[in-house]
């Protein structure tokens, strides 16, 4: 079986962004950047079936910069077999995404299609369900277990109600929740292996994907904040707050 | 303009979620059409038919539909497409997995998870963990949208719409639904509930989460819990709250030994009144809540309590 993980340079989860002065967007220049944390768990999974037994290739794949070999890099560390890089410089919306993945689909034929289930930059959650609907498979979105079997994979998935368990004949694309495991973290000399991996550059045209913008993004805007309240000494008068003053109760 | 609303149901109930998307369906300026699409869904369509602003209600009642799965529920709304403008859905998991796949279908780029409609094209959506909100104007001939709930007062009763059957049979589907496995449904709901209990990791084991349970049962309230809580296993998956789990805005939430990572915020900072109780008086949470309490939440919480029972 074979894999490939799509995984997205992000502004790292512990840094909290600025809206641009000019409102156009956020400001990103000069922040750490990090592997987005769902893909490092759908990388996670990948290599834990390889190491398995239940996955023989590890492709690991990013749309951005330059700047996203790093996060590749990062991916061969862990554990992906080779890594490509479909460069571009400006911003890709999920649509443009999804079409890219598939052109790599079509050329790397894959088994399955790991994502993260979105991007903490854009929270879009959207280019897995896409990919899949392009490509014709069927889909397992926000998962938390999953297990291969021949060829099927039975997925659980968190949703609102609480857990549910589907089938999915290969081949079929995969979005990884939280809870599907604690991803690893790269250990030196595997730091220093992932150099000599082989990693392959293309890019969107190359691909034949048109990457142009279907969204105009008019503004970008801090939101409202939320004012501070009050400390109040005891329980005995936060309750006569919540009854008199605020009225809740 | 014409908008096709996705209701979410279990086939008898219509969940309130819907009722946000219609009116988010109803501000893009023109009609509001509500699918409800199940097996043996006819007592939903029948609620979704009491919805006030909405033209008229479609039904596709197949066994096909039964467990919501995407694949033939973005078949059913592909078909059904070239007579709307716009086709929405809550964004619930059952909303989030399905309309992206419908909108690729459509070649539409679409729009997650908007607060606020700016105009027929244009929406309000947030990013970064909602750290930024973003206006964004569709250049597709469809708009493909999710909608937030609790960014969108329910729609009203009406007088009583139309209620037309579809014939439609979903392709066969690749994908198997096996099982669902629920959670304690003696509580209301937590993303409608008008009082949200939450605690953090800081409650420290499930038994100790009873005790919010309790607080929640006292109040008519749903219970919450941070990613933290979740992931040592404290409380079922269903109940986080958050950027990646649910968003809530109840009239009341209780946070109880959350720290307030922003993750957490991004799920519960436009609930109307927010009360904190932490022992650590540097807590993020505190800047945004309404009272804080410093104190321990094992002493201040059985003192809540039987004050509340009083």
């Amino acid at each position: 079986m074979k894999v490939l993980v799509a995984v997205k340079r992000v502004v790292d989860y512990n840094v909290k962004i600025r809206v641009a002065a000019d409102h156009g967007g956020v400001e990103t220049a000069g922040l750490k950047m990090s592997m987005n944390p769902f893909d490092e768990i759908a990388l996670e999974q990948a290599v834990r079936w390889k190491e398995a037994g239940a996955a023989d290739e590890v492709v690991a794949a990013s749309i951005g910069p330059q700047a996203s070999q790093d996060t590749l890099r990062t991916a061969l560390a862990v554990g992906a077999d080779r890594a490509i890089l479909v460069r571009t410089d400006g911003p890709v919306e999920p649509l443009a995404v999804a079409k890219i993945l598939k052109a790599l689909a079509e050329r790397e034929n894959p088994d399955v299609i790991f994502l993260g289930k979105q991007a903490i930059d854009d929270d879009s959650n959207q280019a897995g369900q896409m990919l899949a609907a392009l490509l014709g498979w069927g889909q397992g979105t926000f998962v938390s277990a999953a297990d291969v079997e021949g060829r099927t994979v039975r997925v659980v998935r968190e949703v609102d109600g609480g857990l549910e368990t589907l089938s999915l004949p290969l081949p079929c694309v995969l979005t990884a929740d939280l809870r599907l495991n604690e991803p690893r973290y790269a250990s030196l000399p595997n730091i220093m292996k992932a150099k000599r991996k082989p990693l392959d550059v293309t890019d969107p045209a190359a691909l034949g994907v048109d990457v142009a913008p279907r969204l105009l993004v008019i503004r970008v805007e801090e939101p409202p904040v939320r004012k501070a309240g009050i400390v109040v000494p005891s329980v005995e008068v936060l309750v006569d707050k919540l009854k008199n003053e605020a009225k809740v109760l | 303009m014409r908008a096709l609303v996705l209701a979410e149901h279990d086939n008898s109930l219509l969940k309130p979620a819907t009722l946000s998307a219609v009116t988010a369906a109803l501000a893009l300026g023109g009609s509001a059409t509500v699918l409800v699409a199940g097996s043996g869904c006819a007592k939903a369509a029948e609620a979704a038919g009491r919805i006030a602003g909405i033209d008229k209600v479609l039904v596709a009642d197949h066994p096909g539909l039964k467990d919501a799965l995407a694949e033939p529920l973005a078949a059913l709304l592909s078909s059904l497409a070239p007579d709307f403008d716009a086709l929405l859905a809550p964004a619930t998991s059952t909303g989030k997995s399905v309309m992206p796949r419908l909108a690729a279908m459509l070649d539409v780029q679409p729009v997650s998870d908007i607060v606020a409609v700016a105009g027929p094209d244009t929406f309000v959506r947030p990013i970064y963990a909602g750290n930024a909100l973003a206006t964004v104007k569709s250049r597709d001939a469809k708009r493909v949208l999710t909608v937030r709930a609790t960014a969108f007062a329910p729609a009203g009763e009406g007088e009583g719409a139309a209620v037309e059957a579809l014939d439609f049979a979903p392709p066969p589907c690749p994908v198997t639904f096996v099982s669902r496995t629920g959670h304690a449904a003696d509580r209301p709901e937590l993303t409608s509930a008008k009082v949200v209990v939450a605690g953090g990791r800081g409650i420290g084991s499930e038994a100790a989460f009873a005790m919010v349970g309790k607080l929640a049962d006292l109040l008519g309230g749903a219970v919450g819990a941070t990613r933290a809580a979740v992931d040592a296993g404290y409380i079922p998956n269903d109940s986080q709250i958050g950027q990646t789990g649910k968003i809530v805005a109840p009239d009341l939430y209780f946070a109880m030994g959350i720290s307030g990572a922003i993750q957490h915020l991004a799920g519960m900072k436009d609930s109307r009144i927010i009360v904190a109780i932490n022992k650590d008086p540097e807590a993020p949470i505190f800047q945004i809540a309404d009272y804080g309490l410093v104190a321990d939440v094992f002493e201040a919480m059985p003192k809540l309590i039987d004050a509340l029972k009083t």
